[in-house]
């Protein structure tokens, strides 16, 4: 089957959120990568909620920004790490719109500490998005604040090394704890069962915007086949193996009122 | 009539903002600035317009990104280490070609620097600041009454040109209590920004709109040398159209003063000093210091006419006044080694002034 007919076929059978925009130019994406399913994700919740219109994106610098030219909603690409100072301006000026970030680990809990704590501590009525991949991947696999212990990367050759280097932060867990938090969710999309299970928790994500009940965050694990040094389909096991045990999947905190 | 009012620049500045329609203000605390913020913070949710407290003045600069992207007229203010804080996104922000005011009221530095009164930031301000190539229109007020109405300029000139316009004022402008009169200067309809984004819905053709500063990604421009291209001619049209200055009796000085900020008022009193002494002494006082005067400065520097920078740093402004005589003329120097006392509170005073005046004369 050729590339096209595969892809009719693929429409065919689960129909294109009108919110996804064709990639006619070519797919940037990297063979295996999950990412562009947390953008079908959020399009066919946005769709499901009817909110395509009145929804903002704020997005990082990294390969989640590829994410703003395949979302046919308003867009932002912001500085590395600040998307969350954008969100809270656009939130403020546009309170009924729904406005979210999506950011990688190295964007939102290195670079991006700064502005993620701010938000936190303003409990802020925005979502972010975090995909985790445990790594930096459009500049090279370098080690993320998310890389599991002992995970090989380029600037931890020989497997990163807990008392040098620390730990794997849970950010879902972390920011379950803030009081300004109203939702904190772990998904991930490497089988259908957890794609629809994301989908779900974006929409709950989106609606404590709407209901403005406090600060939203879903983290999304994702594979990096060309960063992990596996195949598509090893990258899957890993992900199995390795990832999720790291970090398990759940909600973590869901309340209706912030207090 | 506006209202008439004894106030500091500081306050001078968001009464302008104010009335130049400013919708939301981001700011960290600051000195020499805090009254600025602290005004916002006391008066804007009153008026229901949005003031938010930033986590660090990163926070501050990135907050004005994202509502300068939704095309409400918004502004921040910082003091001299926050200033450099901002520069990265100062940068995007220009290859974004997001309208906004950025205030700078300068202390003391390097480094954390005292934090009283100095005019060091005249090279980031005038020179861009960030990385990569672009200027910003720099406006520098001299009183209270500038600090409102300079600052209602720079939101038109910010709109005019999508671009962020700097005010860089200093400790002590910021902190000079003085009679102003806060009127809304009409510059006309502001301009129809439908490239803000604003969620979909809101745009009459129902397209989406993007926000970015990355050029060539997302194909804003055809090539990354279209994207230069229209960086260049802005900052041409902004040269050829947005030069102001003061001409202080140049009209037969031999010796012309530059200066700006609070020097230029000290300025103003030496030349006065000078005049009665009979030196044929003149200020040019730069109300932009970006653009600056080259052409002004060379035309006189060819009459015969030579310089004095005055500036309250070690010597940056000076350097633009080199550029602008081409070393046909004498250029002088009154720099901050120069203050009265060499403590942090030390000024640059008349009298030092027309000290070089009369060696120069």
């Amino acid at each position: 089957m050729t590339e096209k007919t595969e892809a009719m076929t693929r429409e065919r059978v689960t129909g294109r959120p009108r919110l996804l925009i064709p990639q006619t130019a070519g797919f940037v994406y990297c063979p295996g990568c999950h990412e562009p399913l947390v953008a079908r994700a959020i399009a066919e919740a946005l769709e499901e909620m009817g909110m395509g219109d009145e929804t903002i994106g704020v997005f990082d610098i990294g390969c989640n920004s590829f994410l703003l030219g395949m979302l046919d909603i308003d867009s932002v690409l912001t500085p590395h790490g600040r998307p969350p100072d954008m969100a809270t301006a656009i939130k403020h000026v546009y309170p009924d719109n729904i406005v979210f970030t999506v950011q990688g680990d190295g964007g939102l809990l290195a670079i991006g500490a700064d502005p993620l704590l701010g938000v936190l501590t303003r409990a802020e009525k925005i979502t972010i998005m975090m995909l985790n991949n445990a790594v930096y991947g459009t500049t090279g696999g370098q080690m993320a604040p998310t890389s599991l212990v002992g995970q090989k990367t380029t600037t931890t050759p020989e497997g990163r090394d807990a008392i040098k280097s620390g730990f794997p932060i849970h950010a879902a867990e972390m920011i379950a704890t803030f009081k300004g938090t109203a939702y904190s969710a772990r998904g991930a999309v490497n089988n259908p069962y957890n794609y629809e299970r994301t989908r779900e928790y974006i929409k709950v994500a989106f609606g404590k915007q709407m209901s403005k009940a406090g600060f939203s965050f879903i983290e999304i694990l994702v594979a990096c086949p060309p960063n992990w040094h596996l195949s598509p389909i090893d990258s899957l096991k890993w992900m199995e193996e390795k990832m999720i045990p790291e970090f398990p999947l759940g909600e973590f905190k869901n309340v209706d009122k912030i207090e | 009539m506006g209202e008439r009012m004894f106030i500091e620049g500081n306050e001078a500045i968001a009464r302008g903002a104010t009335v130049a329609d400013c919708q939301a203000f981001f700011g960290y605390p600051i000195t020499p600035q805090n009254e600025i913020t602290q005004w916002f913070a006391r008066e804007f949710p009153k008026m229901g317009r949005i003031f938010v407290q930033t986590q660090s003045e990163l926070g501050s600069i990135n907050m004005l990104y994202g509502a300068a992207a939704t095309g409400i007229r918004a502004m921040t203010s910082s003091s001299s280490p926050g200033w450099s804080l901002m520069q990265e996104t100062m940068s995007d922000m220009a290859n974004a070609e997001l309208p906004c005011v950025v205030i700078d009221v300068q202390r003391g530095g390097p480094g954390g620097g005292p934090i009283r009164h100095a005019q060091q930031d005249y090279f980031q301000c005038t020179r861009g600041g960030g990385h990569g190539d672009y200027r910003n229109i720099v406006l520098a007020p001299a009183s209270a009454q500038e600090c409102c109405d300079l600052t209602q300029l720079a939101f038109y000139l910010a709109d005019k040109y999508r671009n962020p316009v700097v005010v860089i004022s200093d400790a002590i402008i910021g902190r000079l209590r003085e009679t102003i009169e806060v009127k809304k200067i009409d510059f006309g309809p502001m301009p129809d920004k439908d490239w803000a984004v604003t969620g979909k819905g809101r745009h009459k053709d129902g397209k989406r709109r993007v926000v970015e500063h990355a050029g060539d990604l997302f194909a804003r421009y055809p090539s990354y040398q279209a994207l230069l291209l229209n960086l260049d001619q802005k900052i041409k049209r902004m040269q050829e159209s947005e030069l102001r200055y003061e001409g202080y009796k140049t009209e037969d000085a031999e010796l012309i003063l530059v200066a700006y900020g609070y020097t230029a008022r000290v300025s103003k009193e030496a030349v006065n000093m000078a005049r009665t002494e009979g030196i044929k002494a003149g200020l040019i006082r730069l109300i932009t210091a970006w653009p600056f005067p080259y052409e002004v400065l060379r035309q006189k520097a060819s009459q015969g006419s030579r310089f004095l920078a005055v500036e309250d740093s070690l010597g940056q402004l000076v350097d633009d006044v080199r550029v602008a005589v081409e070393s046909h003329t004498e250029v002088g120097l009154v720099n901050i080694l120069d203050r009265h006392m060499p403590t942090d509170g030390g000024m640059i005073l008349p009298d030092k002034i027309l000290a070089k005046i009369e060696v120069m004369k």
